[in-house]
């Protein structure tokens, strides 16, 4: 009886796959995404929907333009990741062409044009957000506050999809301005930052979610509780979170100190703004950050020092997205750069000198 | 403006006389890549590659007329040496061509005559007039001459025997596009 | 005893219960036995007997050749039937040398050497003498030839033997069953090779899911006095990888390109030293071994005592057969072992376990692209770049994978295990290994064929030059001889003509 040999060991594997990796986070998104839905109504459940579902046929397009199959990389889960991730850092009562736009440049510019899944430079999600940020800075920038399905203020079905596909936003009586942008926008007009946080939402609110911003930005907590659950399931190591978080929040404590009217606290930088989004689930993405531990933590360290500087000097009031794709540029370098010592030689590379022996 | 015209002008002048005077009393006359590309290659003068000799080989290596992967004795290796020397890039990764050979004597054939024995340019023939000859296959490195001379085509060149200790594993077959 | 930290490291699920509680039973006698002259690593065997010859239990068929090699002895009683090529226990399937011996059942011993009671009255260059003459390498798997490993000591400085009862390979379980059922013979073999290799410090290494194993050796190694310890290591595959092994145990780190001997510990298998002690008390040269047969597509796994050349075929049989199909047959462990290219091959000295195992067990799937985790390299417990190698080599760039340390690999399969993606990165890895020692082969034939081809050509010009000189000079000897020869014929004529003109003014003189 002869038997096949068509690959070397070993012949055990462990029970892992793309798909469950990305079906796991998908699970850990998944607290935050219901209560935000909930929390910002109908239209923000239409944008979600219409942004995944564009992420996926946008993928099924460009792997049939490059003929490969659509089994089973379309449902790897890596789309709609990418789609939900996108969703998350929209503005909830966005209209739809913002969700179809973003969701297009994300998977054919950010994933394929760089060679499909794993070749890609920059987070796709991000160049998404930042295309669109930057083309069209008006509707990615309107907030509104929170007006949960069910409670008075909450838009009917009909409203709704007047909102998300009729254009129909009432600017000025619906939009208000997340924690980040008010902070940034009193400061410039002179009001320091101790006063403007008053007027800010509560930490407790945006810790809870109870706050203006687009989805990820809100609910701290929940996310939080994802983040916790990829580091129980080794979805993600701790590296990368706490060196951002730490570094974001050592910053802001400092230069908190040092002139508080200028800048906030570390608290209110950890919890406003999609800090908590990033350092779980969008620098964490594997293909763009490096390999090895100790570039994971310098990588860390870089995102939390970029979200920090374009937070207090640039033009944006959120610095994340813009901090990540810069990161992601370094990635290799710090692959290069940074490896784990091999076994039985020095770092530089040389063999250990011989001791203990002749 | 004609001060800007006027000084590039000038620069432009003198440092193409430089580079003419250069050109013209700091020439290398004889190209010693030639000499190094001959080094990499076996020296055998078997001509299979269809120039007389290594040293017109090379000459034809250095002004492009052949391409590295011209030797076959010299097998991947020396190809991918000679690459290097150049600095042009060469694809073996199709090139089962280069696949070693070496010379096998059929001993129900082979007459004793000591032609082949003469003629190899590793001594890797051994045998004795009128004794039964055999090739060592450690080294011999496939020029082929011997074929020619041998009387009776007793001599046939096959390819080199993987033996366990010479066995690999073989690459991965992948799907993936890139 | 404080343990030293190792990187990296995966937990398979083991299923050692599939055969850990299975006592050792002995393999009736086989049909055939295959003997191949390689069984370990170093030059092959000679063999010393003929076919038709008749062969005891224990003779010598083979005997070793050169510094690295090792004698092969008849696993019983009856005749040379065949000395030819058979197919080998290697995943080529290619043939190598084998001596079949058709057994006749009377099990019959050959005389033996002299049991020794004290192995004090030996000197150790005759314990290493006595261990190479029974055939004995090291039955871990690496069979490599014990004798020359126990004369370590006589170049480097040793002061401790490490013995590696790890066994951290899945579903094995032979040498848990040796140190629970023989740990006085285990104990007695360690005893004899830390005297014969002079050092000191005695640790034995059992990795914590082999409680009674540990028990077992502990209860024996009392009986001793020295310094022998008995040390649990956490359970973590590939725990018993020499250099790891030794890490953990004694802090020291192999440098890379040496042996752990070079930083004085010599690393022994248990059931090596079980062999050095039936070797030198009874005499009794290596003819059989423990083997795990195990997988769940065997009917009943068995840790058995296997005469060596039994066909994998009769053991599966033993065991109640094949369940379903398996998806591989597997010599070693899964982890390391190597896949067999049919059951009609032997056992030999290296093999530790048969597993037959299914496409559940193996879970293979098709490769899909590389997503940069980094899993790979958090387990790789030699500190290298899976991922960044297996790009190389995918792209045919062997100096950049060679570069990125991919011969510092061990190919444990930790990263193939984890991989995601189900990239079959040792695959990769081994392939690179065996191009590039191909091309240093390649290289050295080159390096050895321009010297001949000079030599040649400096020969054949000087057998041209001594031919010119030598044509040369007959010239000159040719032209001086035509020389001579009209010089003297040119002198005898004028002779002749002045004959009488001299006589003639003779006689005028005289007159």
């Amino acid at each position: 009886m002869t038997v096949l040999i068509d690959k070397s060991g070993p012949y055990a594997h462990a029970p892992t796959s793309v798909q469950r990796t990305m079906t796991l986070v998908l699970a850990a998104l998944l607290p935050a995404t219901a209560f935000n839905i909930w929390l910002f109504g109908w239209p923000a459940l239409f944008l979600f929907a219409l942004t995944l579902v564009t992420a996926l046929l946008t993928e099924a397009l460009c792997l049939r333009l490059l003929g490969r199959p659509t089994s089973p990389t379309l449902w790897d889960g890596s789309a709609a990741l990418t789609g939900w991730l996108l969703a998350m850092s929209l503005p909830p009562w966005a209209p739809w062409w913002i969700g179809v736009v973003g969701s297009f440049v994300a998977i054919a510019f950010g994933k394929h044009m760089f060679g499909g899944i794993g070749q890609n430079v920059f987070n796709p999600a991000m160049v998404a957000r930042v295309a669109l940020l930057i083309s069209f800075p008006v509707q990615m920038t309107i907030f509104t506050r929170p007006a949960p399905i069910g409670q008075a203020g909450s838009p009917g079905l009909i409203d709704s999809l007047a909102i998300t596909f009729g254009g129909r936003f009432d600017v000025d009586a619906l939009s208000a301005a997340s924690a980040l942008g008010h902070v940034k926008t009193e400061l410039s007009r002179g009001i320091p930052v101790t006063d403007s946080i008053a007027k800010a939402p509560e930490l407790m609110d945006l810790a809870l979610g109870m706050a203006p911003g687009s989805f990820g930005e809100t609910s701290a907590v929940l996310i939080l509780l994802g983040g916790a659950f990829l580091l129980v399931k080794r979805i993600i190591s701790w590296h990368i979170p706490a060196a951002m978080l730490g570094t974001v929040f050592v910053l802001g404590t400092v230069f908190h100190a040092i002139d508080p009217g200028r800048y906030p606290d570390g608290l209110f930088h950890l919890l406003s703004g999609a800090t908590f989004l990033g350092a779980f689930f969008i620098a964490t993405d594997y293909v763009t950050s490096p390999v090895a531990k100790q570039g994971q933590l310098v990588y860390g360290v870089g995102v939390g020092l970029l979200t920090w500087i374009i937070r207090s000097y640039a033009g944006y009031p959120e610095g994340v997205a813009f901090a990540v794709l810069l990161m992601n540029a370094m990635t290799p370098l710090i692959d290069r750069g940074l490896r784990p010592r091999v076994f039985g030689r020095t770092r530089r590379g040389e063999p250990l000198p011989v001791k203990g022996g002749k | 403006m004609l001060a800007a015209v006027g000084s590039l002008a000038v620069l432009g002048a003198t440092l193409g006389t430089l580079l003419g005077i250069a050109a013209r009393y700091l020439r290398v006359d004889e190209n010693p890549l030639e000499a190094e590309i001959e080094a990499l290659l076996p020296g055998s003068q078997c001509g299979q590659c269809g120039y007389a000799g290594c040293k017109q080989a090379a000459s034809a290596l250095v002004s492009g007329e052949a391409k590295p992967t011209m030797c076959p004795p010299g097998g991947r290796e020396t190809a991918a040496a000679i690459a290097a020397k150049l600095g042009v890039t060469v694809d073996l990764s199709g090139a089962e061509e280069m696949e070693p050979e070496i010379a096998f004597i059929n001993e129900d054939i082979c007459i004793g005559c000591m032609r082949c024995f003469q003629e190899c340019t590793t001594d890797a023939i051994v045998g004795a007039p009128k004794q039964m000859h055999t090739v060592i296959g450690e080294v011999c490195h496939g020029c082929g001459k011997c074929v020619e001379v041998c009387p009776t085509e007793a001599v046939e060149m096959r390819p080199v025997p993987v033996t366990l200790a010479s066995w690999h594993w073989h690459k991965p077959v992948s799907r993936m596009v890139h | 005893m404080k343990l030293f930290r190792v990187r990296g490291g995966v937990h398979p699920d083991y299923r050692k219960e599939l055969s850990s509680e299975k006592a050792t039973v002995p393999f009736p006698l086989p049909q055939r036995l295959y003997m191949p002259l390689q069984q370990h690593i170093g030059a092959p065997a000679e063999p010393v007997v003929q076919v038709g010859e008749r062969v005891l239990k224990g003779q010598m068929i083979a005997r070793s050749t050169g510094a690295v090699s090792a004698p092969v002895h008849a696993p019983t009683s009856g005749i040379v039937v065949d000395i030819g090529n058979h197919t080998a226990p290697h995943p080529s399937g290619l043939p190598q040398r084998t001596i079949v011996i058709e057994p006749d059942g009377k099990d019959e011993w050959a005389p033996l050497p002299a049991p020794v009671a004290d192995h004090l009255s030996l000197t150790p260059a005759d314990i290493a003498k006595r261990v190479a003459e029974a055939g004995i390498v090291g039955l871990g798997g690496a069979t490599f030839p014990s004798a020359v490993k126990l004369d370590l000591r006589s170049r480097c400085r040793l002061d401790i033997l490490l013995v590696n009862g790890a066994e951290c390979e899945p579903y094995l379980t032979c040498d848990d069953r040796l140190m629970r059922e023989h740990a006085d013979e285990v104990m007695d073999g360690v005893r004899i090779m830390a005297y014969a290799l002079e050092v000191q410090t005695v640790l034995i290494a059992i990795e914590d899911n082999k409680p009674q194993a540990l028990a077992a050796m502990t209860k024996a190694a009392a009986t001793l006095d020295g310094d022998i310890r008995v040390i649990g290591v956490p359970v973590r595959y590939p725990m018993g990888s020499e250099r790891h092994l030794t890490l953990a145990l004694t802090g020291r780190e192999t440098p890379a390109r040496k042996l752990t001997a070079d930083i004085g510990v010599v690393v022994h298998n248990v059931a090596t030293a079980r062999a050095v002690s039936q070797a030198i008390r009874a005499g009794r040269p290596l003819i059989s071994r423990l083997v795990t047969v195990s997988g769940s597509a065997v009917a009943e796994p068995k840790n058995i005592e296997v005469p060596l050349g039994t066909h994998v075929s009769e053991l599966i049989a033993f065991c109640g057969g094949l369940t379903e199909e398996p998806r591989r047959i597997i010599s070693g462990g899964p982890m390391m072992g190597q896949p067999l290219p049919s059951t009609a091959v032997p056992v030999i000295k290296g093999t530790s376990g048969i597993l037959a195992l299914t496409e559940a067990e193996t879970n293979e799937r098709p490769a899909q692209p590389c997503i940069r985790c980094g899993t790979c390299v958090s387990v790789c417990p030699c500190g290298l770049v899976p991922v960044e190698m297996a790009a190389f080599i995918r792209k045919e760039n062997l100096e950049g994978a060679q570069a990125s340390g991919v011969l510092d690999c061990v190919s444990c399969g930790s990263c193939s295990y984890v991989c995601p993606s189900h990239i079959p990165l040792v695959h990769y890895f081994n392939y690179a290994k065996g191009r590039i020692n191909a091309l240093e082969r390649d290289k050295r034939k080159r390096d050895l064929v321009k010297r001949l081809v000079e030599a040649r050509a400096e020969r054949m010009e000087k057998i041209a030059k001594a031919k010119r000189e030598a044509l040369a000079a007959k010239k000159a000897a040719a032209e001086a001889a035509k020389a001579a020869k009209a010089a003297a014929e040119a002198a005898a004529k004028a002779a002749e003509g002045e004959q009488p003109a001299a006589a003639a003014s003779e006689d005028k003189a005289s007159a």
